[in-house]
């Protein structure tokens, strides 16, 4: 009994027990923090020294703002009662906040209190104190910081300070980073060779800007030239690798947005011989429906913001699926076999439903935010990646092998490549062609939606928002080959990335025009595209 | 002769004359300016308009090619034009510069670029207007239909084409202008663009432009090349098995349709006084397609007078009711093609042979 009473104790004694004892030994340290700090309003400037370095030695956290207080001159002593404070510039006047316990004084009028000075001897002091001090900060983030800062300067009065971080830190990342930033004030000090060359083999394994930048003017330091020669040539040799990678993935990423916008092509062009001029309206009216959909939860319940996209993208879907559904039934089902005649059609479709957006939402772009999990970016090596990108190309693939797994595996799938093979010989077996028709056209403008959804999350979402991509799909498509969908997974990915790489060379413009030449001439070799079709259907 | 002027021709034409002839001197001081001043100008846009449709028609309607980018052939014959016009403005631009246009002082260009020169002369900008077009229309075609490029795949590249160009056309560093284009022009042959006597001067050549392209785009149509023509329109592979080189044919029809929308853009462009890269937009060409469809493919005529009734439409509906324009042309799109195949024109000569039905409607008319 005693036993089962005790378990789920335990855990809240333990934290007790160690709440308490990191309270000990700082409130011990407080007492000469306090006793030190209402020190040093007295003595001359070299007094203030010694007390400068025995409260940077207390490594109390709140030595770090009260160092910056002191540098900057707005840390003063009270005149009545020689209290030190901080003096915060505000509107109507300076307000004071007690240097120790943060809390505010109210206002402090000009002349009662009194500046604690500083020479030039003691701001150096204080600069490296606060280094020193974010380098054994407890947060690790500060510390990440306090050393890439010294990597910049490669002070080599920080060497002491990073000598004592390093042999404290435990964090595997900061410790590297540590090391580096004593690898650069290594090269700065005049350390004995042995050491300098270790330190450009730290930088050099580094192989980033920011080694590049502390390396460089050591190129002519006669001891170490050949070290340095090579490391550049290292770092030089990573970079152009991680900026190639940095290229492929802007290419991947513009080629998922290409590919999903494609895809639902594919399926209305490529499989039905329909050229639907309407989709990129179809992928608007899925942006749009974010829109709706993130205007209905501000509104009504906040709380699911983060949940607006996975609520959106069925919803988007079907929209979008319904508007090309009704495109089917209603106009392009009077045109099949007249194709020039369906591209017309749809093309005034596209201009309806475009007015009709601009007439209902107004012809501004309207703002689509960001749910948590697809705001920032994270780093790789050298590389940024935002979150946005990357979940877009995920939702791409998935959306690309859904689709694949329902045209080969599920009976609709089935029913759909028979009426696109065979039309006569499918009707003979009973096959309703009128309304696999339908859904054929449903499906690939409910893709169109789906694609709404993410483009609304990296592109201004207007009622111009279809017309930026038509083009772009349809060159999608040609390129990879009617009919196929890995023709447009191959078409989106292929083009982004040749996108990407001809971007830094030509500049966006003229790259995306080269594209375009590259696909006129490309379509003279492989009228069909990449995967073309072979055999009867071919022809159709 | 009779064989090229049919009654439709003929009729239209004599409408065209009276137009030509009747609206300056109505709209002259004389005549107590019975019509606005301004119309001249407009209806010779309009008549630009039907020129570069009658184009479009002589590749749609009569060889079944459907290029979405006729409006790239229209712009680069307009720039051609303006380029002369901008040097012809001379030290008259803002920054004075006796060779340089404004654009290019302002970017800081030294001297003028090389495919700046000659187009200080008139005639050899009206070449230019003809043979770029031409020859790009020829060289595009050339690639296209050698390898036998058709249907929606060749729609699908010309309108890439266009939007290259209009991307091109946007740079600063193309030289001709980018964003803004050409414009502020002053005069053409000596003569103040302003005036009211030049705008019936371009109002007139615009006319006789339209009467010779109708012509010109009959008389073919009406020859053996004609005949070629339409039969690779309805039965493409059957004409290439009679012997015919189906890609000749069609790379000659293509580039004289080139340039002839070429020229209606040399005499678009004095008309509006601008010429700017959203000309080459894919948008544009395609509204090309809607004149002559809603006129009647195929028809020539019909798909003048086509363009001519959107064009009127649009300055309308984008004067009163701004906002219902694109819903009139979406609209416009699918009824045309839903239940006008064959056009007005079609729709029109269809019901009069029913009030007649002893007059057979013309047998080339194309049956899409």
């Amino acid at each position: 009994m005693k036993n089962v009473l005790a378990l789920p104790l335990r855990p809240y004694l333990a934290a007790l027990l160690t709440a308490l004892a990191l309270m000990m030994p700082s409130a011990s340290r407080a007492a000469g923090f306090e006793e030190l700090v209402a020190r040093l309003p007295e003595g001359g400037y070299s007094d203030r020294a010694q007390t400068i370095d025995a409260i940077a030695r207390t490594g109390d956290p709140r030595a770090a703002q009260l160092f910056e207080a002191l540098l900057e001159g707005r840390l003063h002593a009270r005149k009545a009662d020689g209290r030190v404070v901080i003096l915060v510039e505000g509107a109507a006047g300076a307000t004071a906040i007690d240097a120790l316990s943060g809390e505010s004084l109210g206002e402090a009028p000009a002349r009662s209190t009194e500046r604690i000075k500083v020479n030039n001897r003691l701001r150096g002091m204080l600069r490296s104190a606060i280094g020193a001090l974010s380098l054994t900060s407890p947060d690790r983030e500060t510390r990440l910081r306090a050393a890439q800062s010294v990597l910049k300067s490669g002070d080599p009065a920080d060497i002491e300070a990073l000598d004592a971080a390093l042999s404290a830190e435990s964090d595997r990342e900061v410790a590297a980073a540590l090391a580096e930033a004593r690898a650069a004030a290594i090269l700065n000090a005049k350390a004995p060779v042995a050491e300098r060359r270790a330190a450009v083999a730290i930088l050099a394994a580094r192989g980033d800007a920011a080694a590049q930048a502390a390396l460089a003017p050591h190129a002519s330091d006669p001891a170490i030239v050949a070290e340095v020669a090579a490391a550049l040539a290292r770092i030089e040799r990573t970079q152009r690798m991680w900026g190639v990678a940095q290229n492929v993935w802007y290419g991947l990423s513009l080629g998922s947005v290409l590919m999903l916008a494609a895809i639902g092509l594919a399926i209305t062009f490529g499989v039905m011989g329909v050229i639907n001029m309407a989709h990129g309206e179809l992928v608007m009216l899925g942006a749009y429906t974010t829109f709706a959909v993130q205007e209905a939860i501000r509104g009504s319940a906040p709380w699911l913001f983060d949940f607006s996209l996975l609520i959106a993208a069925p919803l988007a879907m079907l929209v979008a699926g319904g508007v090309g559904i009704a495109i089917e039934r209603g106009i392009v089902r009077h045109l099949y076999g007249r194709p020039l005649e369906t591209l017309l059609a749809t093309w005034g479709v596209s201009l309806i439903l475009q007015q009709a957006v601009r007439t209902i939402f107004g012809p501004n772009n309207r703002e689509v935010g960001n749910p948590s999990w697809m705001s920032g970016a994270f780093e790789i090596g050298q590389m940024t990646v935002t979150w946005s990108r990357l979940w877009i190309l995920i939702f791409a693939l998935a959306v690309f092998f859904a689709l694949l797994l329902v045209l080969r595996r599920s009976f609709f799938g089935l029913q759909m490549r028979a009426v696109t093979q065979d039309r006569p010989m499918a009707a003979e077996m009973g096959i309703d062609t009128g309304r696999v028709d339908a859904l054929t056209f449903g499906l690939g403008a409910g893709i169109a939606g789906l694609a709404g959804v993410a483009l609304s999350q990296i592109d201004n979402v207007s009622p111009n928002l279809g017309q930026s991509y038509i083009v772009d799909s349809f060159m999608v498509v040609v390129f990879g080959g009617a009919g196929n969908l890995w023709g447009a997974l191959a078409g989106g990915f292929g083009l982004g990335v040749v996108n990407k790489f001809l971007e830094p060379w030509t500049g966006a413009v003229l790259g995306k025009i080269l594209v375009l030449a590259f696909i006129i001439l490309f379509i003279q070799k492989r009228p069909r595209g990449l995967f073309a079709l072979r055999g009867r259907a071919a022809e159709a | 002769m009779a064989r090229i002027i049919d009654r439709r021709m003929a009729i239209f034409l004599a409408g065209l004359f009276i137009l030509t002839v009747g609206l300056p001197v109505a709209s002259s001081a004389a005549a107590g300016e019975l019509a606005p001043a301004y119309l001249v100008s407009l209806v010779g846009k309009y008549l630009c308009y039907a020129l570069l449709a009658v184009a479009l028609d002589l590749v749609w309607g009569l060889c079944g090619i459907l290029s979405l980018g006729h409006g790239a052939f229209f712009a680069l014959g307009g720039y051609a034009m303006g380029m002369h016009l901008m040097r012809q403005i001379g030290p008259r631009g803002v920054y004075g510069d006796p060779v340089l246009p404004d654009f290019m002082v302002f970017l800081n260009w030294q001297e003028l670029p090389w495919f700046w020169l000659g187009f200080d002369s008139f005639w050899f900008a009206a070449l230019m207007a003809m043979a770029a077009p031409g020859l790009l229309a020829f060289v595009f075609g050339w690639f296209a239909f050698r390898s036998r490029v058709s249907g929606v795949y060749l729609s699908i590249i010309t309108q890439a084409m266009t939007y290259a160009l209009m991307l091109a056309f946007f740079r600063n560093e193309m030289g001709f202008g980018g964003n803004n284009g050409l414009t502020d022009f002053k005069e053409i042959l000596g003569l103040d663009l302003t005036a009211a006597s030049t705008r019936t001067g371009l109002f007139a050549a615009s006319a006789l432009a339209l009467a010779g392209g109708l012509l010109i785009a009959r008389w073919i149509a009406a020859s053996k090349l004609g005949r070629v023509l339409v039969a690779i329109r309805d039965a493409e592979e059957r004409a290439r098995f009679l012997g015919y080189r189906v890609e000749h044919y069609k790379l000659f029809v293509f580039a004289v349709s080139a340039v002839m929308a070429g020229v209606a853009g040399a005499l678009y462009v004095p008309q509006v006084g601008i010429i700017n890269p959203g000309e080459f937009s894919p948008a544009n060409s395609i509204e090309i397609v809607i004149w002559v469809a809603l006129g009647g493919r195929g028809t020539l005529v019909g798909a003048a007078l086509g363009a001519m009734l959107v064009a009127l439409a649009k300055t309308l509906l984008t004067a009163w009711l701004p906002e219902l324009w694109l819903f009139a042309l979406g609209g416009l799109f699918v009824l045309v093609t839903l239940w006008l195949p064959r056009g007005v024109l079609g729709a029109l000569e269809d019901g009069l042979g029913r009030l007649r039905p002893a007059r057979a409607a013309a047998p080339e008319e194309a049956r899409a």
